[in-house]
């Protein structure tokens, strides 16, 4: 039960399992962003879930191609928000008015008029420090072992190459079957990725 | 052959971003390329010059630390000189890169995208020359943690309550923010750099801070969003940095320094003088490097006009000074500007006068706007006549203080000097390395602004070739 819920999890950052043979998935390329929008679009359309695209450049379209929602960071940056703006003024309020009170120029011990800078600073600050650990969670990120590194044409996802990813452990994953769709799709061509260190070219 | 080797780029309304008809994998090699091989041998020169200033830099602050800041000209009734004027000048530079990769992005102006990694870049170098000055200002610079919120033997807490304070965690803010910022932007180059490495040393360190990044679509979802909130958290940071630093002035009693009009002058300036310093340095990084077609002509337009702007609106403000002084009527604050237009400091008035309202205003002409010779020329005139602002803000101000008898010249010394002059040695040094070894250009965002980046743009296509 909590397995499934962790790999649940894990798929939504694009962690996902090999399966009992050691078959990671099938990585397929695509000639440009157009034909890769489109075979995301057929993927979804066709019942996967367990599948991601890889591409240089994020491209405008693919999530909805996908069928992925919104993203979430959002709310995780309001939580920094007020754990900052909570933070500074908690701290300017318990050190000057609280744990060591000084009377400057007979001004207030704490007031809200001089504390805005440094509210505002920790909320901006808090702010970006929970968008960015939230970002990096959601992706499951810093992710140094992948098993699609194995694969050499893969290097080009940084580059100039549109790749597309179905995973083993989608419930729908059928090595020819699947095969089959990328290829229909207009993939250039496909990869099997092992979790063992290989993949095999099968090129159209 | 793929399509994104094809280099037909149909021709849009406004003139292309890109120019050269490059593809995707032209620009990857483009930029990756120079990290990757021996660096110019202008680069060593570079280097060579840079590293003997930064060494007279930590020669100057040794000295300073050893001997008390009697070393520098600062005395009464001038108590902040130079260090302050070089602080803000130094801050003010660090305003254009934050600027150009979050007001411009929130404004979808895409001409940043070839030269925000730079901008930022530095950036967060001006900002490290910036912090530098107010921490060997203060005397004891082994005490300057009192400046931060922690538990002592003392007891005591920092005072919220002065600007100077707000000045280190908005200053402080500012730095680490505008490291992740640039450090997020950086990730996916990273990852290009990794793919394209031959070495497994290399493979290993830039696979190390390139997170694992593949370039999926579920972690670019996530990231874009991340990147658009923090250009939205960055956007009024930016503001908010040199508007906290003008408080260390505008809060104070002091005439000439006691006024509102402060922080958005203070901004203005310091856009002003950040587009500056990169346009100084853009011009000769695109030469050096070749990559005009990435940072193009139009590129180097855009920030003259930039810089067209904001100097007419520090100009306004100076006006603007002097009008309120003799509207206020109050006998202190014209004197104190009257004082700076023609009193001991007037050649530094007219200095920052000339080159920060006058000068400029040649970019209302467009053959000069596109004359790579005259911009670089302007863009030194500028910086010198912003750290002339600064210099009169806040030397005239204080050498005529409410009590005559006080009255003097401020002189700097040679280690005021040698300290400003190393400071520039930190800074180029910091460029220069950043140049060798990081991609100056953000790759993945230079090829989302090609036309080919866009999946309809092929639609377009196989209808034309149907049509044939």
């Amino acid at each position: 039960m909590l397995k499934k819920l962790i790999q649940g999890v894990k798929a939504t950052m694009g962690i996902y399992e090999a399966r009992e043979d050691g078959i990671y998935g099938l990585l397929a390329e695509f000639p440009n962003p157009g034909v890769l929008i489109a075979a995301a679009r057929k993927v979804h359309t066709s019942g996967y879930r367990h599948f991601d695209t890889h591409s240089p450049f994020p491209i405008h379209g693919m999530d909805r191609a996908m069928g992925l929602g919104q993203s979430r960071i959002g709310y995780i940056t309001i939580l920094g928000s007020a754990t900052g703006l909570g933070l500074a003024t908690w701290l300017q309020w318990w050190t000057s008015a609280v744990d060591y009170p000084l009377n400057i120029s007979g001004k207030p011990f704490f007031a809200i008029e001089p504390s805005i800078p440094i509210m505002f600073e920790l909320t901006v600050l808090f702010s970006a420090l929970f968008a960015v650990g939230g970002m990096l969670a959601l992706n499951g990120l810093p992710r140094p072992y992948n098993p699609l590194f194995y694969s050499r044409e893969f290097t080009r996802a940084s580059d100039d190459g549109f790749f597309l990813h179905v995973a083993a452990s989608d419930s729908n994953f059928d090595l020819s079957a699947t095969e089959a769709l990328l290829k229909e799709a207009g993939a250039k061509a496909v990869e099997v990725i092992h979790d063992h260190g290989y993949s095999e070219l099968h090129t159209t | 052959m793929s399509a994104s080797t094809d280099k037909t780029v149909t021709l849009p309304a406004e003139p292309p971003l890109v120019t050269g008809n490059l593809g995707f994998h032209d620009i990857t090699q483009l930029v990756s390329y120079h990290t990757e091989k021996r660096p110019p041998s202008v680069w060593y020169m570079a280097i060579a010059v840079s590293s003997t200033l930064l060494c007279v830099l930590m020669l100057m602050i040794a000295y300073l630390v050893w001997n008390g800041i009697g070393v520098w000209g600062n005395n009464n009734p001038v108590g902040w000189g130079w260090p302050i004027v070089n602080f803000v000048f130094w801050v003010g530079i660090g305003h254009a890169g934050t600027l150009i990769s979050a007001i411009l992005f929130l404004f979808r102006q895409q001409w940043r995208t070839a030269i925000n990694r730079s901008a930022e870049a530095m950036t967060l170098f001006a900002v490290i020359c910036a912090l530098l000055f107010p921490t060997i200002h203060v005397g004891r610079v082994w005490v300057i943690y009192w400046t931060l919120p922690l538990p002592n033997q003392m007891e005591m807490w920092p005072q919220f309550k002065s600007p100077l304070l707000w000045d280190v965690f908005a200053v402080s803010v500012y730095f680490m923010v505008s490291l992740i910022f640039w450090y997020i932007g950086l990730v996916p180059d990273l990852a290009t750099l990794r793919d394209r490495a031959r070495n497994a040393f290399r493979r290993r360190i830039l696979g190390f801070f390139s997170l694992g990044w593949t370039g999926a679509n579920r972690h670019w979802r996530n990231y874009e969003k991340t990147y658009l909130l923090l250009a939205a958290l960055a956007t009024p940071l930016v503001l908010s940095v040199h508007s906290v630093v003008s408080f260390d002035f505008a809060v104070s009693i002091i005439p000439g320094w006691h006024t509102t009009i402060f922080p958005p002058y203070f901004v203005a300036g310091a856009i002003f003088s950040g587009f500056a310093m990169v346009m100084t340095l853009l011009i000769l990084a695109r030469k050096i490097y070749g990559i005009q077609n990435i940072i193009t002509m139009d590129h180097l337009e855009k920030m003259a006009i930039i810089i067209l702007l904001t100097g007419t609106m520090v100009g306004f403000a100076y006006i603007t000074e002097f009008f309120i002084a003799w509207y206020s009527q109050v006998e202190y604050e014209q004197y104190a500007f009257l004082n700076r237009a023609t009193g001991p400091y007037a050649w530094a008035y007219w200095t920052m006068m000339s080159c920060n309202l006058l000068f400029p205003q040649f970019f209302w002409i467009k053959r000069l706007r596109r004359s790579i010779p005259f911009l670089f020329l302007t863009s030194i005139i500028v910086n010198i006549g912003m750290w002339f602002e600064r210099f009169v803000i806040t030397v005239t101000s204080l050498h005529r203080d409410f009590l005559p008898s006080s009255w003097d010249y401020f002189n700097p010394t040679i280690v005021d000097i040698l300290t400003f002059a190393g400071s520039f040695g930190l800074f180029m040094t910091l460029f220069l390395i950043f140049l060798r070894y990081l991609p100056m250009v953000a790759i993945a965002e230079v090829k989302m602004v090609l036309p080919q980046s866009d999946p309809h743009y092929y639609d377009k296509h196989e209808a034309e070739h149907e049509a044939n």
